[in-house]
This record gives C-alpha cells, sequence and structure tokens, in this order.
C-alpha cells in the first residue's frame, strides 16, 4: 500500500467528481458511492499505517510526477507518508466515514444529496493532499481545496441568505490568512531556492542557513494562514458563523478535521518554528488569548451550534499551545487534536441528532429533560462531555492535561501567565460544556409548541456510538507507542528542558480541581433551566454575547478603511486610469482619423510620399555614417 | 579572343523554379488550345501538381545542402538551407492560396473576369458576367511563384532585380481580373503598376551605385567590399538605402506602403491573400539576404534607420487600422503592422533574429490566407460584403464562420494558443537578445493599440444584432473550405505545438555566402 | 568617393553654363524688349498662319496599335540578344543553340498565345 500513496487521495477525489459530473442519474446510489470512497480510504490508510509501523524509516515519499517545471522552480506532485501524516489520514478517513454514514440520515430528506456527497468527498480527498503533500505547494494546493469545500458546504443551503453571507466570510477571512500562507512560500522559496520538506537540501534541511529575521517572518506568514484556516485569533470570527451550514460539515470540516489543519501546518514545520523562541511565543500567546476567547464566548451562547464552534476554537487554542511550547508538546498537541476530532464530532453529531428530533430547533433555552426521550444522543454525549472538559478517565483528561502541565514547564515568569491560562481554560471549559449539556439534556422542559423528540434513525446513532467510544479511549493513545511514534516527524526538535514551576502532581490536582469546580458551577446554575429569552447581563455577558465585540472591531479596524480604500481606488481607476486610457484611445482615434486623409487614393501623392521616405531614409543613413 | 567559359548549371538544385516556369508556359499553351468549360479544371490541376512536384524536389535538397553545391549558374543563384526553407514555405503558402483561385461555387464563373478589357458596364460587358473567368491566372500565379522562388534565392543584385520584375509583372495584372467591383480593381492594379515601377527604378538605381562602391553585385563581393574598402562608403549608404527602398515596398513598410490599402482592398480576394502571404514571404526572405549577406558588415549604419522605419511601420499600420470601415483595408493595414514586426524580429540580427522571423512569414501566411478565404465568403448580390458594418451580428447567422473568423483575428492579435503569439514572442525575443529593446516597446504598444479594431470586428460580429443588410455567409466549396481548414488547422497547432517548425526554422536559418 | 565626384566636375560645369547661357538670354530679352504687347487678334493661336487646328491637340489612338507595337517591340529587344550570341556564345556549341532555342520558344509561346486569341487580327 506504501507504494500506491496517491489511491488514497484519487479514490475520494474520483467518486467527487463522479457524483457532481453524473448529475440526476446517480441521485439514487449516490449518497453510498459518497460513504464507501472515504471508507476504502480509510481501509487502505490503515494498512498504510500498519507497513509504515513495520518500517524503521517511518517515512515514505513518492513524487509521482513533476508539477511544475519553470526556471529554477521545480515542484514535484510528490506524497510523503510518515506518522505524522498517517495520523491525519486515519482521522480524517475515519471520522470521515462515520460523519458521511450519517450525513445518508441527516441530509435523507435534501433533493441535493448527492451534490452534498459530491462535495463531501472533494473535500477529503483535498484534506488528505494536504496532509499527504511533500512540499508546500502541495500543502498549499489541499489548504485551497479544501478552503473551497468549506465555502461551498457552508453555502451549501445557498437559498438562505445567512448562509451564504456565512460562506462568503469563512471564504474571504480565509483569504486573508491563505495570502499569508502563499507570502511564506514565496519567502522560502526565494530565500532556499526550494519548497519541498525534507531531502535534496530541503525547507527543513536548511532552515539553519536562514537569519532570524527571515525565521521570524516566514514564521509569522504560516501563522497567519493557520490563523486564518483554524479559526484563531485574530481571524476567529468565521468559524461560529461557519456553522450555517449542515451539522454534519460543521462536525467533519469545522470541527475534526479541517480547522485543525493550522495545527498540521505548524506542526509539519516545527524545524521552522523551533528556530526562533519568539516565534514560539507568539504562537503559544495566539494559543492563550484564543483557548480564553472561545471559552468566554462559548459560556454566553444560546445556539447549541454556535456554542461547540466557540468550544472548537478554544480546543484548537490549546493545540496552538501546545505546538507553540515545542519539544515534547508537539505530540501532545497532535495527540489532543485526535481526540478532539473523536469528541467534537460525537457532539456535533450530537446536536445534528437533537436538532433532528426537535424540527431543527438550535436555542438551547428550548431544550430540557431531553435525556428521557433521546436515549442513545444522551448517553453518547454524555461521553463527549465528560471528555471535553477532562474527566478521568476519558481521552480529554489524558490529552489536556499534558498540555497544562507543558505551559508550566517554560522556566520563566511565562509559565505563570500560559500555565495559568490553560488551567482557567479548563475551568470554563468545564462550566460551559456543562452548561450546554444540563441545559440541553436535563432540567424541565422548555419546548416549543408542538414537539416531540425522537431518537434518530440507527444510520445516525451508530457513528455516535462509535463516536463516543472513540472519545472514551482516544486518551488511551497517549500510553501508546503513537507518541514516541510521531517523535520522528518531531526529531531535531530541541527540547529545552526546564523544571515545571509547580511540582506535576500538584497541576493535576489543580486541573481537576478547576473541572470540577467550573462543571459543579454550572450545574447549580442550570438544573432548573434558565430564562426563555436572554436577560440584561453584567458588561462581561453583553460582551461575551457580541463576541467580545471582535466582530465591531474587525468592522471598524479593517472593513471600513477596507471600503474607503476600495472606493478611493474605484475613483482613481474611473478618473485617472480610464481617463488615461479614454484618452490614449482618442488620441489614437484622432490620430488615425488625421493620419487617414494622407492616403488619399492619387498615385502621384504616394509617389510623392514614397519619395519623401526615401529621401528621409538616405538623409538618416547618411546621417548615421556622419554622426 | 579568350576562351569562351559556359558557367555550371546544377538543374537538381533549380529544378523547383524550372518546373514552375515549365509548367507556367504549358499553361499559355493550353489557354490556347484547351477548349474554355475544360479549362479551368485542367489548369487548376497542372498548376497544383507543378507546385507539389516543386516542394518534392525542394523537400528532396533539404540534406543535401553543402557549402560547395548551394551556388549554381555562375554564383547567380544560392540554394543554401535558408534560401531551400524560403522556397519550401513560399511553395506551400502558394499552394494553399491557389486553391483559393480555383474556387467556382462561390460565384459563377469564380472570382475573375472573363475579358478584363471589355469596358465596365458596357453591353458586352454584361454578356460576358455569366461567362467562365479568366484562367489566366494560373500561368501569371505560376510565373509570380517562379519569380518569387528566384528573388529568395538570388545571390547577385542582378538576378534579383529580374526575379523581382518577373513576380511583380504578373501580379500587377492579377489585379486587374476582378470579376467584380472592376474599376475598383483596374484603379488598383494601374497604381500598384506604376509605384511598383518606381519603387524597382529606386531600386535599380541602388544598384548601380552598389556596383559603383563594391565593383560588383554579387554579395560576397559586396561583403568583403564592406568589410575591406577603403573608399568612402557615401555610395554604399546610398546604394543600399535605394535597394532596401525598393524592398521594403514590397513587404510594405511605411511609408512605401502607400499602395497596399488601395491594391488588397482592388485585388480580387484570391490574389490578395496570394500577395498578402506569398509576396511578404519572399520580399523578406530578399531583404533578409541582402542585410545579412551582403550588407551585415554595415550594420551599425542600417539598424537604427530601419528600426526607425519598423516602428513607423508599426505606428502607421496599427493606428491607421483604428478608422477603417473595409475589411480588407483592416486587413491592409494590419499586413503593414505584421511587417513592422517582422522588421523587428529581422533587426534582432543573429540567428534567433532570422529563425524567428521565419516562422512569424509561415505562421503569418496561413493566417492571413485564411481570412482572406473568408472574406469571400460573406457575400451579397454585389459580390463580397467587405463593409465593416455589414459584418454585424454575423455571429447569430453562422456562428461557426463567425467563431473561426474571431479566432484568426485573435491570431493577428497575439492572443496565446494561436500562432501569432508564438510569432510575436520569437521576433521580439529575438530583438531584446539583439538589443533592440526599444523596436519592442514600440511593438508591444502598436499590438495593444491593433487590438482595437480585430476586437472591434469580433464585437461586431457577436454583440451586435444582425440588421435587414447583413449578408448570408455563401457554403464554401471544397476548395475554399480546404483553404479555411488548413489556415485555421495550422494557425492553431503552431500555436500549441510550435516545436517541429521552430526547429526547421533553426536549421535553415543560415546563409551561405 | 572624392575622386570619383570629381570626375563629373565637368559635367556640373556644363550645367552651369547651360544655365547662364539660357537665364542669361532670358534676361538679355527682358532688358531689351518693348514693353508694349501686341494684342492682335490670332496672336495667341498654335500658328499664326494656315489652318486653324481642329479639334484640339489630344487625340485618341485606337488601342489596338499598342497591340501591334508591343508584338513589334518583344522580337525587336529579342534581335538585341540575338547578335552577342551569334558571334560570341555560338562557339560553345549545341548547348547554347538550345538556350536560344528556349529563350526564343518562350517568346514564340507569347505570339502563338496571341493569335489564338485572336490578337492578330484587326476587328
Amino acid at each position: 500500500m506504501l507504494t500506491s500513496l496517491w489511491l488514497l487521495i484519487a479514490i475520494p477525489f474520483v467518486s467527487g467528481g463522479l457524483l457532481l459530473l453524473l448529475g440526476r442519474r446517480a441521485d439514487r446510489w449516490g449518497h453510498w458511492l459518497g460513504v464507501l470512497a472515504p471508507a476504502v480510504s480509510f481501509v487502505l490508510g490503515l494498512i498504510a499505517f500498519v507497513q509504515l509501523g513495520g518500517r524503521s524509516d517511518k517515512a515514505v515519499e513518492q513524487n509521482l510526477w513533476s508539477f511544475i517545471a519553470v526556471g529554477d522552480l521545480k515542484i514535484d506532485f510528490g506524497l510523503l507518508f510518515d506518522p505524522l501524516s498517517g495520523v491525519f489520514v486515519l482521522l480524517i478517513t475515519g471520522v470521515g466515514s462515520l460523519i458521511h454514514l450519517y450525513a445518508v440520515g441527516y441530509m435523507a430528506h435534501d433533493e441535493r444529496r448527492r451534490t452534498f456527497f459530491g462535495y463531501f468527498n472533494i473535500f477529503v480527498a483535498a484534506m488528505l493532499l494536504l496532509v499527504l503533500g511533500n512540499n508546500y505547494v502541495m500543502l498549499y494546493l489541499g489548504w485551497e481545496g479544501v478552503g473551497l469545500a468549506s465555502y461551498l458546504l457552508i453555502s451549501f443551503w445557498f437559498n438562505r441568505p445567512s448562509a451564504a453571507t456565512a460562506g462568503k466570510k469563512a471564504f474571504i477571512m480565509n483569504r486573508v490568512g491563505d495570502a499569508g500562507f502563499a507570502l511564506a512560500i514565496f519567502l522560502l522559496f526565494k530565500e532556499l531556492g526550494t519548497v519541498k520538506y525534507t531531502g535534496d537540501g530541503g525547507v527543513f534541511e536548511s532552515v539553519g542557513q536562514l537569519s532570524q529575521g527571515t525565521v521570524l517572518m516566514v514564521g509569522i506568514l504560516l501563522l497567519l494562514g493557520a490563523c486564518g484556516k483554524s479559526g484563531q485569533f485574530p481571524l476567529q470570527a468565521w468559524l461560529p458563523d461557519a456553522m450555517e451550514g449542515p451539522t454534519p460539515v460543521s462536525a467533519l470540516i469545522h470541527a475534526a478535521t479541517m480547522v485543525t489543519a493550522g495545527v498540521y501546518l505548524i506542526a509539519r514545520s516545527n524545524p521552522i518554528f523551533s528556530a526562533n523562541p519568539t516565534l514560539q511565543v507568539i504562537v503559544v500567546s495566539v494559543g492563550a488569548i484564543t483557548l480564553l476567547i472561545g471559552c468566554i464566548i462559548g459560556a454566553a451562547k444560546d445556539d447549541i451550534k454556535r456554542v461547540l464552534a466557540w468550544s472548537t476554537v478554544s480546543q484548537i487554542g490549546y493545540m496552538f499551545l501546545g505546538v507553540g511550547l515545542g519539544g515534547g508538546a508537539y505530540a501532545l498537541a497532535i495527540i489532543h487534536l485526535l481526540a478532539h476530532g473523536f469528541f467534537k464530532a460525537n457532539m456535533f453529531l450530537g446536536a445534528g441528532s437533537v436538532m433532528h428530533g426537535m424540527q431543527d430547533q438550535v436555542d438551547i433555552r428550548r431544550f430540557g429533560g431531553l435525556s428521557k426521550h433521546m436515549k442513545i444522543t444522551w448517553l453518547t454525549f454524555m461521553m463527549g462531555w465528560l471528555a471535553i472538559i477532562g474527566i478521568p478517565p476519558l481521552s480529554g483528561y489524558f490529552t489536556k492535561e499534558p498540555i497544562i502541565a507543558a505551559a508550566f514547564e517554560r522556566g520563566d515568569w511565562t509559565s505563570w501567565l500560559f500555565g495559568g491560562a490553560a488551567l482557567l481554560g479548563a475551568g470554563l471549559t468545564a462550566f460551559y460544556m456543562t452548561r450546554l449539556f444540563v441545559l440541553t439534556f436535563h432540567g424541565p422542559k422548555r419546548w416549543t409548541e408542538g414537539q416531540h423528540p425522537h431518537e434518530s434513525p440507527a444510520i445516525m446513532w451508530i457513528p455516535l456510538v462509535l463516536l463516543a467510544i472513540g472519545s472514551v479511549v482516544a486518551g488511551f493513545l497517549m500510553k501508546t507507542s503513537v507518541v514516541t511514534w510521531l517523535n520522528p516527524v518531531f526529531e531535531g526538535v530541541e527540547t529545552a528542558h526546564h523544571e515545571s514551576v509547580i511540582p506535576h502532581s500538584l497541576i493535576n490536582i489543580l486541573g481537576i480541581a478547576f473541572t470540577v469546580i467550573g462543571a459543579g458551577l454550572a450545574w447549580m446554575l442550570f438544573q432548573r433551566g434558565t430564562a426563555l429569552m436572554p436577560e440584561p447581563a453584567g458588561p462581561v455577558v453583553t460582551a461575551a454575547r457580541n463576541n467580545l465585540y471582535t466582530d465591531a472591531f474587525n468592522e471598524v479596524v479593517f472593513e471600513k478603511p477596507g471600503r474607503w480604500l476600495t472606493r478611493a481606488l474605484v475613483y482613481v481607476d474611473n478618473k485617472g486610469v480610464d481617463g488615461l486610457v479614454n484618452g490614449l484611445a482618442a488620441l489614437v482615434g484622432g490620430g488615425s482619423g488625421r493620419l487617414r486623409r494622407l492616403q488619399t487614393g492619387f498615385v502621384r501623392s504616394y509617389a510623392l510620399s514614397m519619395l519623401a521616405g526615401g529621401v528621409l531614409v538616405l538623409g538618416a543613413l547618411l546621417a548615421v555614417r556622419l554622426g | 579572343m579568350p576562351e569562351l567559359k559556359l558557367p555550371d548549371i546544377d538543374y537538381a538544385a533549380l529544378l523547383p523554379m524550372l518546373i514552375l516556369f515549365g509548367a507556367a508556359c504549358v499553361g499559355v499553351l493550353i489557354e490556347g488550345f484547351v477548349p474554355r468549360s475544360v479549362r479551368n479544371m485542367v489548369q487548376l490541376v497542372l498548376s497544383l501538381a507543378a507546385m507539389v512536384a516543386a516542394l518534392v524536389f525542394v523537400i528532396r535538397r533539404a540534406g543535401e545542402v553543402t557549402a560547395e553545391n548551394a551556388a549554381t549558374i555562375g554564383g547567380a543563384i544560392m540554394i543554401d538551407n535558408m534560401g531551400l526553407f524560403m522556397e519550401g514555405a513560399l511553395l506551400v503558402l502558394g499552394l494553399v492560396s491557389l486553391l483559393l483561385f480555383g474556387e467556382r461555387t462561390l460565384e459563377r464563373g469564380g472570382a475573375f473576369v472573363p475579358h478584363a478589357a471589355v469596358t465596365v458596364g458596357s453591353e458586352r460587358d454584361r454578356e460576358q458576367a455569366v461567362d467562365s473567368g479568366a484562367t489566366e491566372v494560373y500561368p501569371l500565379a505560376l510565373f509570380s511563384l517562379g519569380g518569387m522562388l528566384m528573388f529568395v534565392t538570388a545571390n547577385d543584385l542582378l538576378t534579383m532585380f529580374v526575379a523581382l520584375e518577373v513576380f511583380s509583372l504578373p501580379l500587377y495584372l492579377m489585379c486587374a481580373l476582378a470579376r467584380r467591383k472592376r474599376l475598383l480593381s483596374q484603379e488598383s492594379a494601374l497604381k500598384y503598376f506604376l509605384l511598383g515601377a518606381y519603387a524597382s527604378a529606386f531600386f535599380l538605381f541602388g544598384v548601380a551605385m552598389i556596383y559603383g562602391f563594391a565593383k560588383g553585385v554579387d554579395f560576397r563581393a559586396i561583403h568583403e567590399a564592406v568589410r575591406g574598402s577603403e573608399t568612402s562608403p557615401t555610395l554604399l549608404l546610398i546604394g543600399l538605402a535605394l535597394v532596401a527602398i525598393g524592398l521594403l515596398f514590397k513587404i510594405a513598410a511605411a511609408p512605401f506602403h502607400v499602395w497596399t490599402p488601395d491594391v488588397y482592398q482592388g485585388a480580387p480576394t484570391p490574389v490578395t491573400a496570394f500577395m498578402a502571404a506569398c509576396t511578404k514571404a519572399a520580399a523578406f526572405g530578399a531583404l533578409l539576404r541582402v542585410l545579412y549577406v551582403g550588407f551585415d558588415g554595415a550594420k551599425w549604419h542600417f539598424t537604427p534607420v530601419l528600426g526607425a522605419v519598423a516602428v513607423l511601420t508599426m505606428l502607421v499600420g496599427a493606428v491607421l487600422a483604428v478608422t477603417q470601415t473595409d475589411l480588407k483595408r483592416l486587413l491592409a493595414y494590419s499586413s503593414v503592422a505584421n511587417a513592422g514586426y517582422l522588421m523587428v524580429g529581422l533587426l534582432g540580427g543573429n540567428k534567433d533574429g532570422l529563425s524567428s522571423t521565419l516562422f512569424y512569414l509561415v505562421a503569418y501566411g496561413f493566417t492571413v490566407i485564411a481570412a482572406f478565404a473568408l472574406v469571400s465568403l460573406v457575400r451579397d448580390a454585389d459580390g463580397e460584403a467587405t463593409h465593416l458594418s455589414r459584418w454585424a451580428g454575423l455571429g447569430r447567422r453562422s456562428p461557426l464562420f463567425a467563431g473561426i473568423f474571431t479566432f484568426l483575428l485573435l491570431a493577428f492579435a497575439g492572443i496565446p494558443l494561436t500562432s501569432g503569439f508564438m510569432a510575436k514572442f520569437g521576433v521580439f525575443g529575438a530583438a531584446i537578445a539583439g538589443d533592440q529593446t526599444w523596436l519592442v516597446i514600440f511593438g508591444v504598444l502598436t499590438s495593444i493599440v491593433l487590438a482595437f479594431p480585430y476586437l472591434r470586428v469580433v464585437v461586431m460580429m457577436w454583440l451586435s444584432e444582425p440588421g435587414e443588410t447583413t449578408p448570408s455567409v455563401s457554403i464554401p466549396g471544397v476548395l475554399t473550405s480546404a483553404v479555411l481548414g488548413i489556415g485555421t488547422v495550422a494557425t492553431l497547432l503552431l500555436g500549441v505545438l510550435p516545436g517541429p517548425l521552430l526547429e526547421l526554422a533553426d536549421q535553415a536559418s543560415s546563409f551561405i555566402r | 568617393m572624392d575622386e570619383y565626384l570629381d570626375s563629373y566636375a565637368p559635367v556640373a560645369l556644363l550645367a552651369l553654363v547651360g544655365v547662364l547661357i539660357v537665364g542669361g538670354g532670358f534676361l538679355a530679352n527682358r532688358l531689351l524688349r518693348p514693353r508694349q504687347p501686341n494684342a492682335a487678334a490670332g496672336k495667341r493661336d498654335t500658328y499664326e498662319c494656315g489652318l486653324d487646328p481642329v479639334p484640339g491637340g489630344w487625340a485618341q489612338m485606337h488601342i489596338r496599335y499598342y497591340l501591334y507595337a508591343y508584338l513589334y517591340v518583344l522580337f525587336a529587344v529579342e534581335a538585341v540578344f540575338l547578335f552577342p550570341w551569334a558571334l560570341v556564345y555560338l562557339k560553345a556549341g549545341l548547348a547554347v543553340i538550345v538556350e536560344m532555342a528556349i529563350f526564343i520558344g518562350v517568346l514564340a509561346l507569347g505570339l502563338l498565345y496571341a493569335w489564338r486569341k485572336r490578337a492578330l487580327t484587326w476587328q
């Protein structure tokens, strides 16, 4: 299998292409093809992963064909399968297959289900290309591919203005990040003459030649790209709006896989990020800020999917924190990413199941007491809830706690800052997730008229159960060889190991304590339900309800000047450029009209003009000689 | 009396020319003795067969050129790689345009008038309206083409002058033979003849001057005189200027282009196509030989002056094309501008300049023949409807032909994926390599200007509503269809896969002195 | 170059002299003539005696004369080539005879064409 890695990408790509090209002819069976493709890729990926385990070099590279060859720029369409991409392949195809299966039920009544699966398959193919490429251009290709699929799927119900707007918002904010990423690639090529990861003097081998300033620049640009794709501060605003897409989309793209591409980018580029301490501080800061923003806003939202979305923002903040810390924390961040993929996908699908039973109601104020009516959803959601807030022995505990501990190991005052933020985040996470869980499944019923909640069909709850199991056991990956496996990818990463500022056991206890306090507080506050409408609240809650005014900030700082700039440019274009062009055109036209009169039609004047030309040519030749 | 020594004649090398001249003579006999009803068919087949045979001998000769066997008839003719390439190119382009001569389905009796001498509008003229057209055009075309072959391989200025007259005189005649709008046609022929004679006089005078300077008219003698002569070069420069004027007239460079629009418009469209493709190619072949072989030592003198001529040519062609309202005149000005672009490549110097010019000539030839073939299709009761306004909305009426014409115009404009792009790219590249960037700047600027008239036609065809007067597009006969197909496919192929021809032109780009 | 042009000096001188003589004549005429021009009737006629010219100086020649003239000139010019051929080149033998035969043959072809096109009959 390791010799034909391209199959992993080709299968969903061809399937997606078929679904889109065949049109209505594929309506009856298209969704099953759509489910089959990622499932086959998953099986192949699993085989490849096992085979990789049996090899000593832990990395397989394949150059399929020369993709671009212009002058010094030579880019192969090359694939790289190593533990890092292997883990991602399994996550994408594994969780992806389950979500595809779920979508068969969820989208059953949508007449464009085949198109949906076409986009979904294309997404999987692009995401696989993103993680399997062996150079930055391949990564960028996949990066743009998932961006496109994300746009198409967010605005899948494009006749809803909010969905169309959300799609555009996601696309445009991603462009900001993508521009940064593209500049980073240009810069790498300019400085190093290559965009390949490793081998033949690849980027990672020659990053040491770069000056610190260049490394910082490349790193910041890459980080900008990562922030755009992963919804990190300051480009986080699109992610919650992206929940306008169908719930399986939110689960697969905007929770489990695509939004973690930024984490993948930084983890993959670890030699660059490890080469400059300032860069690491920036990444850690972005992670810390984002995880707190996500928690705070998540605690104030009432839309079940938006709470989960802000939770995603926050959890990816943890991952950024991890990859920013460097050293052993890279692997921790990746494991947390995997675990998050399971429990967040689980909860999103759970939310979808709740909406399915509640006539697409999304307001958690209007739920309550659903545990009796949707037992499977309730139980599986509970697994996700316990996992994300970090209750031992579920996965979140094993994956989040080491990151918090690592944050305390920086060895100077920043340990307190980042460690504290991570701990506080853990408490807040417990608070808002408990709020979500309690308001949805427990307490008094606050349904609107005519609701008859019911359990979803088997095709929807089977994936839920499987994902719930994943949420429970993913933490044990920490105890397996996967961590040591990932090490070849991160080897050579400098592990400046400092003593933790507070003992490890104390962190452990503190973490659980924060979690229990947060969860308990929420349980006490919300077990009796909540008001049906938002009530006036203090400045903090109001700010949180308004996304901490980040949208307003964007509007004032970026959008308004942008509009002014656009207007100014339009003005310049209309008056200046068009004026110039039109003026030139008038000049040419007028000149033509005048010159035309020289073409009189009389042979005598023709002959005269030839004579004049002859005299000029003669004179000029003689003048050239004399001059 | 000294021993008389006759020059050796390498008949194998001259065979292509001899075949053409011989076939033309046979054509004259056919005029005299073959019944009128089958004459067109016989003449067409004979002409095509002669051209194919000539082409075969050109190709067979291709591998055998050496420095020893290239010159023949006492050094009057030089069949070197470059000459052979030009012969082949002329024959291919001539072959394609000759197909247009034979087209008889568009109009009863073809595009040519039966008896040109009959007074226009007289009783006899109305009687001959239904008669089969003059078939003298075939031998005339063969004579002309044979002259062109001789022109591009002439190795001294006198032979070149003879060849110039041999290929020009039949052209003057053919211009006067249009069936429709015959006064315009006759006027154009007379203008062409008078101005052509005028230009020939310049040429001949220049030859005399150069003889005075170099004591010889063959290019080797001129080359050596230019390099090593002690005499003051004033005579040389005067001679060069006058010879160049004679040639610049034929390639339609400004300000010696004045005949072009009138003649292109007045001449029968098949003849216009023949002139646009072949005359231009032949004249450039000769100009290349004169400048590269004879006068390369005077490069520093002539490059700035001819550069100025090139710039003027591009400007005049592009700017005047903007206000043209007749399609044939528009194509004439486009042909003037293209002469400018070709000069840019020529002045680029060295091997690149040479090979890119050769490529341009062939690529442009195919495109322009196809364009005129299409012009001949759009007709109304008075013959071809060449006024621009008549083409409005043609895209609705006949999308296929409008599409082909659009493609050809885009090729003229030099849009990628057409041969026009590759050709322009080549000559501009060669000029930059030869440190003539200023020419390229003007080239690019005028290309922008020139895109306007082309695109205006495209816009008219596609975006205007067809009016009451929009003529129909005739269904082309086999011959015109073949010309259209060959021209369009060649334009596409040379734009997408220019490799083989570029390689051929590259191999051909060497002269033997 | 200069030497070359020097040889034209007598020509230039001659031209100058010519201009001077003619110009001097006109100048002398202007100085000497009476200043009362004779405006008698018939003064402006082409000839001051004999018949009045009718109708004008322009006359149309029949185009057919040109045809005969061209055909004549063709062979008259050809004869110019025949003299050196007969005197000098004929020594080279058969090849030269064939070449001249071809040359005359081509011209004869033209005559044949003219005959077949009935250009030789006066109609």
